[in-house]
């Protein structure tokens, strides 16, 4: 992280929605970085606030949505950028993958037109070439009958080919940064695998960065380089995913670590995560996990912690935990510790 | 499989159509009341032989099953029967007159679906003072009445600023065009406004749909997005609700004409009711019914074709 600044910052992102009651905080505090390149992935519960912040990064809150601090990609500043430059951003530089391409992609219109529609509004190419351009991208995501599945529509296409139009409508842009908000959800278990790799692989081919939003931090692990962990609307801690299950330092981390399933061990039952999950405006003005703490103190009541290192990367914790008990290697080395 | 769509569709018209031909010459066999009466008129009660002559002449005296035959296949020929009170053939009688209704109801078309769909669509689009304006002054005009709003207009536009004739239908293009200014207003409004409300709120599960946010996250120009993903999946059930509203044009003919002193088919339907004029009544209640239903079944073939889920629903 030298040299050139980081493709994508979010720094202290501050989202209010407006309801009845009058505006309610969804994001109360979200930090990011996706270095060019490199895949990092936002991982929560439903209502964590991850898709928001996801939406955030292209803009699409709604209209009457509030926004503070500040969203960079390529060091310029998404928050106050004009209608062209949301356009050409949008356009050129971010592509999204929604969750349910059943829902995303226009019902009535055909695959073909889907596919071609950016191309030809966004940067005036000719029907014809734009045609040629996302056929051969069909095909290179594994849909052998590409030009008849152009003249097709969504209804009469299954949700794992979809998604792969989906996936060919966010390459066909060439962007730099991709944001997958749970492109695999709505699949079924047989394609989620299918889906997930051609992701993968078109991401190495073209050195693209990527915004991976889960709620499954196995799945998480095992696709992107970085993992940010939200709760309540906050991102809680952000570390390397390789050192996810040793070094993990939020004790919410690790409750979601704890909670998955052994598939080796059919005797254990299931362990949950105690209490439930809380949503943004819930929270009282020390940490928002502390109520479902097991290790919280009067400090954890009182003030709400801020991202600090901890571990291999950051925690949001006053209290974060040694790399003990996740795994029972004893812990070798210190842990800073928050204020 | 549009093609099966449509010819099931096609089936369904025919099947409706009979139906309704056996209702309305069932329902006017068994009204009370013996229209050879009104043929004599005067105070003097009729001769017998009169009667009989007459009832001989007219088939009034038929069995139910034999006058209905006769009348459908008269029908199906063009010849609708006899009038009792114009002492004119039911056919003529029609064919003079569907011009005039003809064009009020396409000239109340017009008035309906332009204005609503574009008053829908731009309130549904900026929001705002101007969303809630129309829907406010939308909602006004769908509780008025037509009658109410043939007298208002009438006084308004053609008693007060003289600005519009309020009798007659015209001759010629621009003379209906003049003439039928009010009548067609006066049957519009309400339809305009329930029309208006339709787009409105269908523009507005459009825009909100997640297809319009991937069109919206890609980049698409706003107008590209406002005609091929918003109105272009509205269109359907816009297309659907003018429908209706042009089939129910032609009932509401009836109170337009009377008020107007238009010579159209509606005005006649409302006079030969009253006269007990079986023949005019039965052919008319019959052109209705066959129109509502040829509108109709046209609105769901095209409304199949603008969204192919429709006829894929329809014949899985």
């Amino acid at each position: 992280m030298t040299g050139s600044p980081p493709l994508l910052v979010v720094d202290d992102l501050r989202v209010d929605l407006p309801t009845r009651d009058g505006m309610r905080r969804v994001i109360h505090r979200a930090d990011l970085t996706v270095p060019a390149g490199t895949a990092v992935a936002l991982v929560g519960e439903s209502g964590s606030g991850k898709s928001m912040t996801a939406r955030a990064v292209l803009r699409l809150l709604p209209s009457r949505a509030r926004t503070t601090g500040s969203v960079r990609f390529d060091g310029s500043e998404v928050t106050t950028l004009g209608a062209a430059g949301l356009r050409r951003l949008r356009a050129h530089d971010v592509a999204m993958v929604f969750q349910d391409p059943r829902a995303h992609i226009n019902p009535v219109r055909t695959v073909g037109d889907f596919l071609t529609e950016a191309l030809i509004t966004t940067r005036g190419v000719r029907p014809r070439a734009a045609e040629a351009k996302v056929t051969a991208l069909l095909r290179e995501v594994g849909i052998a009958d590409a030009s008849r599945r152009m003249r097709q529509r969504p209804p009469e296409l299954s949700g794992g080919l979809l998604q792969r139009v989906m996936i060919t409508a966010a390459l066909a842009g060439e962007p730099r940064l991709l944001i997958a908000d749970e492109p695999t959800t709505a699949l079924d278990v047989t394609t989620q695998a299918e889906v997930m790799a051609i992701i993968d692989e078109a991401r190495a081919e073209r050195g693209l960065a990527m915004l991976f939003i889960t709620h499954d931090l196995a799945l998480a692990a095992a696709v992107c380089d970085r993992i940010a962990v939200m709760y309540a609307g906050g991102v809680v801690e952000e570390l390397p995913a390789r050192h996810l299950h040793e070094r993990a330092a939020h004790p919410y981390t690790r409750a979601l670590l704890a909670s998955r399933p052994d598939p080796a061990a059919t005797a254990e039952p299931l362990r949950a995560v105690p209490g439930r999950p809380l949503s943004a405006f819930e929270t009282g003005p020390g940490c928002a996990f502390a109520p479902r703490c097991a290790h919280a103190q009067d400090l954890c009541h009182t003030e709400r912690p801020s991202l600090s290192p901890a571990g291999e990367g950051l925690a949001a914790c006053h209290f974060p935990a040694a790399d003990a008990r996740v795994t029972p290697q004893p812990g070798a080395r210190s842990t800073p510790h928050g204020r | 499989m549009i093609g099966r769509f449509v010819a099931r569709r096609a089936a369904m018209l025919v099947a409706t159509a009979l139906v309704a031909s056996v209702a309305v010459y069932g329902a006017l066999f068994i009204a009370p009341g013996d229209p050879a009466t009104l043929l004599i008129g005067g105070g003097k009660p009729p001769s017998p032989q009169l009667l009989a002559e007459i009832h001989r002449q007219y088939h009034l005296d038929d069995p139910f099953l034999q006058g209905y035959l006769r009348w459908l296949g008269g029908m199906l020929h063009g010849d609708a029967g006899q009038s009792l009170t114009y002492k004119d053939s039911v056919t003529h009688l029609v064919t003079e007159r569907i011009g005039n209704t003809a064009f009020l109801v396409a000239y109340a078309a017009v008035l309906i679906i332009v204005p609503g769909v574009t008053l829908g669509t731009v309130a549904a689009l900026r929001g705002g003072f101007g969303d809630t304006l129309v829907t406010v002054v939308t909602t006004a005009l769908m509780a008025v009445p037509t009658f109410v709003m043939s007298v208002v207009l009438i006084w308004w536009l053609s008693v007060q600023w003289d600005w519009l004739p309020a009798y007659g239908a015209g001759e010629g293009f621009t003379g209906r065009l003049e003439h039928l200014t009010l009548p067609a207003l006066a049957l519009a409004t309400a339809w305009l406004a329930y029309v208006a409300q339709v787009t409105r709120s269908a523009v507005r599960a459009e825009l909100a749909s997640e297809h319009v946010e991937t069109a919206w996250a890609r980049g698409v120009p706003e107008r590209f997005v406002v005609r091929k993903h918003v109105l272009r999946n509205a269109a359907g059930p816009l297309f659907s609700v003018s429908g209706v509203a042009v089939a129910g044009l032609i009932a509401g003919c009836s109170i337009v004409e009377q008020a107007f002193g238009i010579n159209g088919i509606g005005a006649l339907l409302v006079q030969s009711a009253a006269k007990q004029d079986l023949a005019v009544v039965q052919a008319l209640a019959l052109i209705t019914v066959v129109v509502f239903v040829v509108v109709n079944t046209l609105v769901d073939v095209v409304t199949a074709a603008l969204d192919h889920r429709v006829s894929l629903e329809g014949t899985a």
